[in-house]
């Protein structure tokens, strides 16, 4: 098994993981976690493919550009996530369908 | 083969990151995943992104996570998820395998000669992206402001419970003290 092969296992593995968080809580936080999670399989897959292709450097500027893009996703989700705990008062997904405009 | 350790304890700690009920809990083995991470990256050939992940992964959005569920409270949610766990389990293995379908198997590139460095690809062939960078960022600061100082949080019932309380004693002792 090269590295190339290994680094796929991990990111469908991850992939897998994030997905399935993303489905089966309920928590705010921990659907942020999930997308986390969901970043670092795609920065894992960017890395894979300039390893594979020999690219290493192009895939390294772009993997910047998806970390710094995905923190800033976490951030702004748990600003979000606090605002919903303190109007709300849970953390409870379902609840914001009681949310009327 | 250290790769292979490393990928399979990385998935095991962010299906631990889902398996435990505390969220504090759930944001440190999430730390453990960028962690671990990093180190992959490093094996792969990519030093600099495996520094940004430790530092930003590891570092910074586990401080976050970690002042997010200070403020936000961490007790667990008692109902039931939203789909039953085994249909969850199954859709998510359904989507990883068909990404997988698309990935593989592998195509053999030809292998660039001589790549540019890493700055010079940054700075001048991705410089846009650099400046999206600047603005995501700047949008995000902005934003995390506007959330959480804007809309100031209302009084509990308790507190506002308790200063009414002490409000009317206050009046009433005032009324006493004025009757004789």
């Amino acid at each position: 098994m090269t590295v190339v092969d290994i680094g796929l296992i991990g990111v469908l593995g991850l992939l897998g993981v994030g997905f399935y968080g993303l489905l089966a809580s309920r928590n705010l936080i921990k659907l942020i976690i999930g997308l986390q999670i969901l970043g670092k399989a795609a920065v894992l897959g960017l890395l894979v493919a300039g390893n594979a292709s020999g690219q290493i450097n192009l895939s390294q500027s772009l993997a910047i550009t998806v970390i710094v893009a995905d923190t800033i996703v976490a951030v702004i989700g748990m600003a979000l996530a606090i605002q919903v705990r303190r109007q709300m008062n849970t953390l409870d997904v379902t609840e914001l369908a009681r949310l009327r405009g | 083969m250290i790769e292979l350790l490393l990928t399979i304890t990385t998935l095991v700690f962010a299906i631990q990151a889902f398996r435990t009920q505390r969220l504090l809990s759930a944001a440190l083995w999430l730390a453990g995943v960028s962690a671990l991470l990093a180190m992959l990256f490093y094996l792969l050939g990519a030093p600099q992104v495996a520094v940004i992940e430790l530092s930003v992964g590891a570092g910074l959005v586990t401080v976050l996570f970690v002042f997010a569920i200070s403020v936000a409270g961490d007790e667990p949610i008692a109902a039931p998820s939203l789909l039953p766990r085994p249909v969850a389990i199954l859709l998510a293995l359904g989507a990883a395998a068909l990404v997988g379908w698309l990935a593989l198997p592998v195509p053999v590139a030809e292998v660039v000669a001589a790549e540019r460095p890493l700055a010079e690809i940054l700075w001048q062939e991705r410089g846009l992206d650099m400046l999206g960078q600047v603005v995501i960022i700047f949008c995000g600061v902005l934003g995390m402001l506007g959330l959480l100082a804007e809309a100031r949080a209302p009084l509990g019932q308790a507190v506002a419970a308790e200063v009414v309380a002490r409000r009317e004693r206050d009046m009433h002792d005032l009324q006493q003290r004025a009757l004789p």
